[in-house]
């Protein structure tokens, strides 16, 4: 199931080099082009296109009536985008913060995840809502949150996270074509290069990077199958989004042989790969951004203690944000970065 | 308890003390009832606008009631929507054939059939008039009492009464609470349970229509109870904004359960006059009158269709029966309520219309009654041979577990095979059939 890096190189040309949002915009204008019933609507995603840009120039491309602004108003972004899909579109909202989701969580939870069930298949939602989570751009406490989990505990909703230019493209372009609704949240710390979690040192761009490597013209990365970051033999580093790169620098500041692997989709999960390599590991570490209570590490953690509990050699570990709102100045100290993370390492490699 | 401030006030200070205002309806159990403080207007007085003029021009629609038939039960004035004898008797017949099933249905939750059922009883014409002045494939997103919609497109009442006892027959598979109906066939949305969030979403349907150069509008029904949830903003703010084709339905039947009317903010306006607010056309209409509930329907249709705009309808009406089976209004309300309201009974009304046009009289409304009620029970016998809620489980296990999503994901895989084995325990041998 697991997508190596070989395999990505056979997906065509890989010289151009893109950053997340221009990979974003990039599949999100091949599939309004090839798809009439694909729409694009949120705040400020219109003649303005996004507040990251991701829909820059779309409207001028496809219309008014394909791209559009909408009220402020999450509840009513939702809803019809229910109403929408109901009528045969395929809506993709943009939420344009995470932290703003909440007001459409009852459309989210008790409409678009339940439509197929309710009616028996008579209604579907086949909406893509994007929206940027997480933090580590100085957003405070209501522009960095990363609630995947909320949205993972309910059924009938997917949840998917690219961590590269590369498969943010392809997994959006799978998450628009798929007849259940998707929540794709986009890690806007990762949104203009790849981020190894020294806030004090030069930012990177994409452009040096393998992963920007984006491919021209359609393809999609099938949601449910993770990809395998690096190849190890000690240790199982489960991670997604901005945290496949913090932990994969670690990993290799500290010598680690460690098999990375980036979920990309939390529901449905690919428990294969997981399972393959935890048995072939003995040790497992999960790392992400959000707080750690309830968190999906949570999830995570009961999964690999459930179905690989007599290849464990160490009890698994979780690297997490703190159980706190995201304080504004004190972010870096909330961020679960080198530190942590290696810790986190020295002890389950202690024994 | 936290601890809360009691000011003092200052010495020789006359400034009153702030007051909450918490609204009390007029009759409780027991007191005598006097409508006298609702005015109803006369009928035929309002004039009837162009479908195409701007909202601003229905100040006194939003507060006066669109009134069609007279003590006389003769149709007057400008809203008469001139419907032919045919068309009245066939109204006529989906109402009496909604309050034979309604009777019915009741009846069978009494006797352990269901766990739950909901009447429309007075409120028939809010639903069954108004959709019939709407295309079949216009798209209608029901809030849980416009049963009148299924009855008046057509739908076969055997599926609605599988649905009810969520037998083998049940098209949902036994996943929703009973008169949650879902009838794509019908351009009938799935009916959710959540309040008023089906508003929004017909604004949607709506929206998309428009995009797509389609003809088709959508209208929405919610109670007026529930116009206080966000989803109701939301869906007059996007209906305005896109100028979406779409008819907003408030069914104002004066009680949310046992709160009434003014806890949706009755005491000081109408809930017609929301519209002004936020630029949607809107009609106050009187919801017994069929006629009435015709012609508003058609006109905002006509102006939806017309790509004139949305239309918010605010159907004043009554609620003459409990919310639900699980409901007895008799604890919070007067009983003499239904007998005294000042727009008396739909089916009644319409009845003595057609009797007045010379187009009907008592022996053939006594003869539709009584088919009414006999092609209710040769239903319901047809509907009990596919079993009734409580009496076995209808549906195999494993078709809990489809539809969540369009394929079966890994986990539900196995949660599936679990939920066979514990049958299996429980019945062994039993196959999940």
């Amino acid at each position: 199931m697991t997508a190596s890096v070989d395999d990505i190189r056979d997906v065509g040309v890989a010289d151009r080099r893109l950053n997340m949002i221009e990979a974003i915009n990039e599949a999100l204008a091949i599939m309004l082009e090839r798809d009439p019933d694909v729409i694009v609507m949120g705040e400020d995603v219109g003649y303005f296109g996004g507040v990251f840009r991701c829909t820059a120039g779309l409207q001028e491309k496809f219309g008014k009536s394909r791209v559009f602004d909408t009220p402020i108003s999450e509840c009513g972004i939702i809803a019809v985008a229910v109403g929408m899909g109901a009528y045969g579109l395929r809506p993709v909202p943009e939420i344009q913060f995470a932290d703003y989701i909440y007001p459409g969580l009852d459309q989210l939870i008790s409409e678009a995840a339940r439509l197929r069930y309710r009616s028996a298949g008579e209604f579907i939602a086949p909406m893509t809502v994007r929206s940027p989570f997480g933090g580590g751009i100085f957003g405070g406490q209501t522009h960095s949150q990363s609630p995947e989990a909320i949205f993972t505990h309910v059924a009938g909703l997917k949840t998917v996270i690219p961590a590269t230019p590369h498969d943010a493209k392809g997994l959006l372009i799978a998450a628009i074509e798929d007849n259940d609704p998707v929540i794709f949240f986009e890690p806007k710390r990762i949104y203009n290069g790849p981020f190894n979690g020294y806030y004090d040192k030069p930012a990177q761009a994409w452009k040096n990077h393998p992963d920007s490597a984006v491919p021209e013209g359609y393809y999609k990365i099938p949601l449910g199958t993770a990809r395998k970051v690096t190849e190890g033999e000690t240790l199982t580093v489960l991670a997604y989004g901005t945290m496949v790169h913090v932990a994969e620098a670690v990993c290799r500041e500290k010598g680690v042989d460690a098999d990375i692997l980036d979920l990309r989709t939390l529901v449905p999960l690919d428990i294969e790969a997981i399972e393959a390599s935890v048995e072939k590991t003995g040790r497992c570490l999960i790392v992400h951004e959000a707080t750690r209570t309830s968190g999906f590490g949570a999830e995570l953690s009961a999964l690999v203690t459930e179905r690989c509990f007599y290849h464990l050699e160490a009890p698994v570990e979780r690297v997490t944000g703190f159980d706190t709102p995201y304080p504004h100045s004190l972010e870096w100290a909330y961020f679960p970065g080198p530190i942590r993370i290696g810790e986190a390492i020295d002890k389950i490699l202690k024994d | 308890m936290a601890e809360r401030p009691n000011p003092p006030r200052a010495a020789g200070s006359n400034t009153p003390g702030l007051s909450l205002h918490v609204p009390e309806p007029k009759f409780r159990p027991g007191d005598p009832v006097d409508f006298g403080h609702i005015d109803v207007g006369a009928p035929g007085t309002l004039p009837r606008p162009d479908e195409t003029c701007d909202p601003r021009e229905l100040h006194e629609h939003a507060y006066g009631l669109v009134r069609v038939l007279g003590e006389d039960a003769r149709a007057q004035g400008p809203w008469d929507p001139k419907l032919d004898a045919d068309t009245l008797r066939a109204m006529l017949g989906h109402m009496a054939l909604t309050r034979a099933f309604d009777e019915r249905m009741f009846r069978g939750q009494r006797q352990g059939k269901t766990s739950f059922y909901m009447k429309c009883t007075g409120e028939e014409a809010t639903s069954i008039a108004a959709s019939m002045a709407l295309a079949a494939d216009d798209m209608v997103f029901p809030s849980y009492r416009q049963q009148g919609i299924l009855i008046a497109r057509g739908y076969p009442l055997v599926e609605m009464i599988n649905q009810i006892y969520s037998n083998k027959g049940d098209k949902l598979k036994g996943r929703q609470l009973p008169i949650m109906y879902s009838s794509r066939e019908k351009s009938f949305f799935t009916i959710s349970g959540n309040l008023a969030t089906q508003t929004p979403q017909a604004v949607g349907w709506a929206m998309a229509s428009a995009i797509k150069g389609d003809t088709r509008i959508a209208a929405t029904w919610v109670g007026e109870g529930s116009t206080a949830e966000g989803d109701f903003h939301s869906a007059c703010t996007f209906a305005t904004v896109y100028n979406a084709p779409v008819i907003l339905n408030v069914v104002n039947n004066q009680w949310a359960i046992s709160s009434f009317s003014g806890f949706a903010g009755a005491e000081r306006t109408t809930f017609a006059a929301r519209a002004l607010g936020y630029g949607l056309a809107g009609l106050r209409v009187d919801g017994n009158d069929a006629l009435a509930c015709y012609a508003a329907e058609q006109w905002a249709a006509n102006r939806a269709r017309a790509n004139a705009g949305p239309t918010l309808i605010e159907f004043f009406t009554y609620r003459a029966e409990g919310h639900s089976t699980s409901d007895d209004p008799a604890q919070y309300r007067s009983a003499q309520e239904r007998s005294e309201w000042p727009l008396g009974d739909p089916v009644t009304r319409l009845r003595n219309h057609l009797i007045a046009l010379g187009e009907w009289d008592e022996d053939r409304q006594a003869e539709m009654d009584r088919r009414a009620a006999e092609t209710v029970l040769a239903t319901t016998r047809e509907a009990e041979a596919n079993g009734i809620l409580g009496h076995g489980l209808h549906h195999p296990f494993r078709t809990m577990f489809e539809d969540v999503f369009e394929e079966l994901p890994w986990h539900l895989k196995e949660q599936a095979e679990q939920a066979i084995k514990e049958r299996q325990t429980k019945w062994p041998g039993s196959l999940d059939q």
